[in-house]
């Protein structure tokens, strides 16, 4: 296989644990007022992402540094034209980060409550805008450089994307929070599995349908599919009290989802209307060497990376009880 | 200001900002660890208290290095894509190094030990810190070779059919002369920080009269990491100072104002100088001072800044390759200034403290507590004149600043997320300061076993919560 291949693989597997880890993460955020009755429901339903968030939110650093080393010219066409957008992003990731950290640690708790909802819902649906738009297509001009404006990028094709991964996303928080607690929280996060659960079907599969039809490859038919499969199957599991089988089911739907998306992309990393201005995993890419040795630190550091935060789930994997 | 200028006030603000948080998290990381590693070896609750008081001041400076570090990951990409097509195949790879194995470790790790207390069986709880802080050590390193590169630029070539820079080998940029000085520059630098953090802190709580015994321990540990730590920040920048001689002539002359080349070169205290005209009207030395520190010889030639300007322009064409003078040279002599005070601070306090006396003035600890400003100027001005001393290149001899900037980005979107982060984190750095205040009025809890901490897991006012 060539290295460039490689790299757009390992890219597109560290965007998928990102929207796998910290998919979860942001639909606590968001359901964090919504099934939560008092402050002792809301330091629950805290708890159990309070020891895994930072480093779910590593896997996007890394994802980040990896395309820059690997794919440079994607690295600087990408967040300089999706300018304001990766800037919202980022005050909401930072507005969240503060908010977990210091919200047990604050005498009011309001405002960390209201900083941790919107900062988890703004880039739930911004990382759905953004990679509608990529699969999608954006003007660049000869040098790669992104010629649209803001209002390009806030097409209804892409807020349909961005719909799809905010009620995937805050799904996927639900099954996490009915996994991890016990009792009446998780009877009220069973009822958000479900109203999630519909319109993640609903959008979602009116996202995946479209972007078939208009940018889709005959193979992607067949992992678009098997996302909307996820998502049901995660509704029937957890119909049947199965918590565990109903996580992992949206966890492949997640999966399929992102597969999905670069599956439509591939052998471009970021297609251009004018398609002689393309980025291509060709033209995007470092040199062979950068590439070779940058394959083999990810050889053998990607495995030891996944031990240890496997580990650490395992350390963390009893349910949260509230006051009972 | 056009785009040019908000890119570099943003990056200045953005990067500033965040290295005021990362020195902290450098040492207290590794401090806390070893207070936790003195709990564990002799079993004496105070050891205990000091982690979780000193550990708990610790996640709330770590919380800000995190999501201030989050836009530093991005914004090479926002506001200077053109460096990132540039150097991308070169700078990329220790970034994304740093990522894999460094920010992962830190990360994980430190969640485990913050909600682990309970979980995990003393040793590996103790394992969890110091994995952390090795984490946060690596990130420096691995950061440090990325800028290195750029202040001097190793084992790449120049592809002549793409214009960009191309890795040739990975092993000469890991170990360049110049990350190799500036590491432990920045990790000393680091350990002054913490610990005139910890003495300061250490010597408001005495002031107060509380837990007298304790915080005279602490303060006496951190007066002797700072000590020894200031004695390896002034050889270590000895190191550098000599490196960055032979590497960027220009920023030794701009640091000292020395117009022209000179021999036995005095090291400058105080000068006020002619720009236009290239001179200086009043200069102070140390005589032989400049030559013994950037030579390490007393008759060491040094170049001066006219005759730089001369040989560069013979060397990449016409322009002007001189920083601003005035800024190099101040900031150079108070960093070094601040950093030799606090030295000076932790000597004096290991002196009035010296078998079990406790001074009775309140002076001493007033200043102690003003002391932890002292590092925290040191390495901004360090910084600043580390980044604009080497202007107007942005890749050393290379690319220039102002071929960096980003081409499709306009002044109106520069400006909104300029103004837009600088206002966050003002705000952001109100609530910590406000947070790191209430803990250390709290103090330090009581208690004889290392069991969960309600204000990080959330079982304090939920009595039954169990796991
Ligand atoms: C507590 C902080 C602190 C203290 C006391 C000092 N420094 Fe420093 N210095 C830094 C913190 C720092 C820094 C912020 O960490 C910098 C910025 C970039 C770097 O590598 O370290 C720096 C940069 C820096 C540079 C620039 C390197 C370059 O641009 O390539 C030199 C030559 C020195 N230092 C030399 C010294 C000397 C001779 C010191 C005193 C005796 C000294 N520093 C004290
Ligand atoms: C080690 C990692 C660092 C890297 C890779 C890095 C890289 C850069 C880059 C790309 C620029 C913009 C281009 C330029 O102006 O030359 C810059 C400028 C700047 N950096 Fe750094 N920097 C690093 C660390 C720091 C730190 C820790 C500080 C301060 C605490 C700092 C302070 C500045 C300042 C003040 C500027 C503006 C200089 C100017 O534009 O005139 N940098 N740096
Ligand atoms: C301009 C270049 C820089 C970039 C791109 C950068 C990137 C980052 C990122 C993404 C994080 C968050 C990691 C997490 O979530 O755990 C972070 C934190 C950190 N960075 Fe930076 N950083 C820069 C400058 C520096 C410098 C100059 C140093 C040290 C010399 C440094 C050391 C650290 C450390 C130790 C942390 C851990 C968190 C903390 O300090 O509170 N960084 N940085």
């Amino acid at each position: 296989m060539e290295l460039t291949t490689v790299w757009f693989l390992l890219i597109a597997v560290l965007w998928i644990g990102y929207f796998v880890l910290e998919g979860f993460d942001f639909g606590v955020g968001i359901l964090l007022p919504l099934v939560s009755r008092d402050e002792s429901d809301r330091r629950t339903v805290l708890a159990t992402i309070g020891p895994v968030w930072d480093g779910n939110e590593v896997w996007l650093l890394v994802a980040g540094g990896a395309t820059f080393a690997a794919f440079p010219e994607w690295y600087a066409t990408l967040f300089s034209g999706f300018y304001l957008p990766l800037f919202l992003i980022l005050v909401a990731l930072i507005l969240r980060g503060v908010a977990i950290e210091y919200r047990n640690k604050s005498d009011g708790t309001r405002g960390w409550d209201r900083s941790l909802f919107f900062g988890s819902l703004a880039p739930a649906l911004l990382w759905g805008v953004a990679f509608a738009n990529i699969v999608r297509g954006v003007p660049l001009d000869a040098d790669h450089e992104y010629t649209g404006s803001l209002l390009t990028l806030l097409n209804p094709y892409a807020l349909l994307g961005g719909l799809a991964t905010l009620t995937l996303f805050t799904l996927h928080g639900a099954l996490f929070l009915a996994l991890r607690t016990e009792g009446e929280l998780r009877t009220r996060a069973v009822g958000w599995v479900k109203r999630a659960g519909a319109a993640a079907l609903a959008s979602g599969g009116a996202f995946l349908v479209i972007t078939q039809i208009t940018v889709g490859k005959p193979a992607t038919w067949a992992t678009a599919v098997l996302a909307a499969l996820g998502i049901a199957g995660a509704l029937l599991a957890t119909l049947r009290g199965r918590d565990g089988w109903a996580f992992t089911a949206n966890a492949v739907a997640i999966l399929a989802v992102t597969v999905t998306l670069f599956g439509n992309l591939w052998p471009n990393v970021m297609p251009a209307l004018d398609p002689a201005n393309s980025l291509t995993v060709a033209n995007a890419a470092s040199s062979p060497y950068t590439l070779t040795v940058m394959s083999w630190v990810a050889a053998v550091f990607t495995p030891v990376v996944l031990a240890y935060q496997g580990w650490t789930y395992w350390v963390f994997r009893k349910r949260l009880t509230t006051g009972a | 200001m056009d785009v040019l200028d908000l890119s570099r006030w943003q990056f200045g603000i953005t990067t500033v900002y965040h290295f005021l948080f990362v020195p902290l998290t450098i040492g207290l990381s590794v401090i806390v660890a070893g207070l936790q590693t003195a709990w564990h070896r002799t079993k004496k609750p105070a050891y205990l208290r000091l982690t979780k008081f000193f550990g708990k001041l610790f996640l709330i400076n770590f919380a800000m290095g995190v999501v201030t570090g989050i836009v530093q990951e991005f914004q090479f990409g926002m506001n200077w894509s053109d460096y990132s097509r540039f150097v991308g195949d070169v700078f990329g790879a220790p970034l994304a190094m740093e990522g894999l194995m460094a920010f992962f470790l830190e990360s994980t790790f430190l969640g485990l030990w913050i909600f682990g207390w309970d979980r995990l069986p003393p040793r590996l709880h103790l394992m969890t810190i110091w994995l952390a802080a090795i984490g946060t050590n690596l990130s420096a390193y691995f950061i440090l070779a990325a800028n290195s590169w750029m202040q001097h630029p190793v084992g790449y070539r120049l592809n002549p059919e793409t214009g960009r820079a191309e890795l040739t080998d990975i092993w000469a940029v890991l170990t360049n002369i110049t990350t190799l000085a500036t590491f432990p520059h920045v990790i000393f630098g680091a350990f002054v920080t913490a610990g005139a953090f910890v003495l300061g802190v250490s010597a408001w709580k005495l002031m107060k009269k509380k837990d007298v015994e304790l915080f005279r321990a602490s303060a006496r540990i951190a007066m002797a990491v700072t000590l020894v730590a200031s004695a390896g920040v002034a050889l270590s920048g000895h190191w550098q100072a000599q490196v960055m001689t032979e590497q960027q002539p220009m920023k030794m002359a701009a640091a000292e104002a020395l117009w022209e080349d000179e021999k036995s070169a005095g090291f400058s205290l105080f000068a006020v100088g002619d720009v236009e005209n290239g001179r200086n009207h009043v200069n102070i030395q140390i005589p032989y001072g400049l030559s013994l520190l950037a030579t390490n010889t007393l008759d060491g030639e040094v170049e001066g800044i006219n005759d730089v300007q001369a040989r560069y322009e013979a060397l990449y064409g016409p322009g002007d390759y001189t920083p601003g003078i005035g800024l190099a040279y101040w900031t150079f002599r108070l960093m070094i200034g601040f950093g030799v005070l606090a030295g000076l601070l932790a000597l004096a306090g290991l002196w009035l403290t010296r078998r079990g006396r406790l001074p009775s003035s309140p002076w001493f600890y007033r200043i102690a507590v003003l002391g932890i400003g002292l590092p925290f100027l040191a390495n901004s001005l360090g910084w600043i004149f580390t980044e604009m001393g080497r202007q107007p290149w942005t890749v050393y001899g290379i690319m220039t600043t102002a071929s960096a900037v980003s081409p499709g980005v306009d002044v109106a979107e520069v400006a909104t997320t300029l103004v837009g982060f600088t206002l966050l984190y003002g705000v952001l750095a109100v609530i910590e300061i406000r947070l790191l205040l209430k803990f250390i009025k709290i103090g330090p809890v009581e208690g004889t076993t290392g069991s969960g901490d309600e204000s990080e897991t959330g079982t304090g006012t939920t009595p039954a919560l169990s796991y």
